[in-house]
């Protein structure tokens, strides 16, 4: 099959870029567009740790084949800091300890990004429920939710 | 082993007429993709062209009319949870989205797309059953509905002809005043497999059963409604008698196996716990 050329944003800069159209949405932001905060776990659907957004919405980067983003605005880890400043929320998960081996964080981020656009007051179950899909096998998670509480008061 | 990706082709009409068209001529639908791509990364997937129906306006949305609400076939397990008329009539439904993977596959995973995968352990399904839901399904030359109770033949196989795709599934409005069960066991609350769920519905009048509907999933090659055990049920008083019998009932009309999440006698075990506390919420 031949490829097509599609077009969409990646952290607020437009990209034209030429893929086979079944290509993960994953490999192309690392291998094409040389993004590799964006990291793969499993590859099914089930650890989110190549969490992105598109159009805003939380998606496991893995299971979405690239033509269905064309047009689409893609936000990655690397999009978060602004003029050299660490997001609020990256910056909580430094302070409390919510990164450490790093596989998960990116993701992690992604999906407290979620979290807190929707309820940017979450209880105690909202930050567990809306992590739900992000495994961490080093902090246990408590250092993680602590992060999403400071950032949502931040 | 990973797919090669060149192999495969995925076209993204932007009409229900071209996207019916390509679905004819042998392609395959793809909605959120969140079945599909495990099985195409695990180079499994069987198809090698596909179309995408996520941009399809025709397919979106969910509408309250005066008889029914009816779903598009994209309708998202995260739209569902939003949706006022669902929450209020239908929380089983409601309910089992939330328990469908966890929030970026709720994002992208659709019903249609849970209903065509026929996952004997899906999420939906047993909702659905006990709401008399209806498919309707589209093909390039004619469109018909179907109810839902009557859509899975066997395991992974389905009255959805190879020219058709889900277009809407409707639920009829019938829920005021019944009692609504619907409760999922697996290995954790979060992203697990259901070894076994069950559905309820029921209505009754001085404690007699007018309507009641009973589904499950995991206890057999696809999911199922046990309309023997409503039988054994329907007119009845539910007293301790009509319990024990329903449960003798439902022993035999599911077909359970052992597999990796769970065993033939533990699933038997558990579905009939599971009617006795839905039947007792029934006791007046």
């Amino acid at each position: 099959m031949p490829r097509v050329a599609i077009e969409f944003g990646v952290n607020g800069a437009p990209r034209r870029i030429e893929v086979y159209p079944m290509e993960r949405l994953l490999d192309v932001l690392r291998e094409k567009i040389g993004l590799t905060g964006t990291k793969e776990g499993c590859g099914e659907g089930e650890c989110g740790a190549c969490a992105v957004l598109v159009d805003g919405e939380l998606v496991n980067s893995c299971l979405v084949p690239v033509l269905q983003v064309a047009g689409c605005e893609i936000l990655t880890v690397e999009g978060l800091a602004k003029n050299g400043r660490l997001h609020p929320l990256q910056q909580a998960f430094r302070h409390s300890g919510g990164a450490q081996c790093g596989i998960c964080t990116p993701g992690m981020i992604l999906a407290s990004y979620q979290l807190l656009a929707r309820w940017p007051r979450p209880t105690e179950d909202q930050i567990r429920e809306g992590l739900a899909g992000n495994l961490c096998r080093c902090t246990g998670y408590q250092k993680i939710f602590d992060a999403v509480r400071q950032a949502s008061e931040a | 082993m990973r797919a090669y990706v060149p192999d495969y082709d995925l076209v993204a009409p932007a009409s229900l007429n071209e996207a019916l068209e390509l679905v004819a001529d042998h392609a395959r639908p793809m909605a959120g993709g969140t079945d599909l791509m495990v099985l195409f990364e695990s180079g499994k997937l069987p198809y090698r062209s596909l179309v995408s129906l996520w941009r399809i306006p025709e397919l979106r949305g969910v509408a309250a009319g005066e008889t029914h609400v009816t779903m598009g076939a994209l309708t998202t397990y995260t739209e569902i949870q939003q949706s006022e008329v669902l929450r209020r009539e239908f929380p089983l439904l409601v309910k089992a989205a939330s328990w469908t993977g966890a929030v970026a596959t709720q994002n992208r995973g659709t019903l249609a797309g849970n209903i065509a995968n026929a996952s004997p352990a899906a999420d939906s399904p047993p909702a659905l059953l006990v709401y008399d839901a209806e498919i309707e399904l589209l093909s390039a030359k004619d469109s018909r509905w179907a109810p839902y109770a009557g859509f899975h033949t066997g395991y992974k196989t389905s009255v959805l002809r190879s020219d058709e795709i889900i277009g809407h599934i409707r639920l009829p409005r019938t829920t005021a005043g019944c009692a609504q069960y619907l409760r999922k066991v697996g290995t954790r609350r979060a992203q697990a497999i259901a070894k076994v769920a069950l559905a309820g519905l029921g209505k009754t009048s001085d404690g007699v059963v007018e309507r009641i509907r009973i589904a499950l999933a995991s206890v057999a090659p696809m999911p199922i409604r046990c309309q023997e055990t409503e039988a054994v049920l329907t007119g009845r008083k539910i007293d301790r008698t009509a319990i024990e019998d329903a449960k003798a009932k439902i022993a035999l009309e599911i077909a359970p196996i052992s597999d990796i999440r769970s065993t033939e006698d533990y699933r038997r075990r558990v579905t009939v716990n599971l009617l006795q506390e839905f039947l007792e919420t029934l006791i007046v």
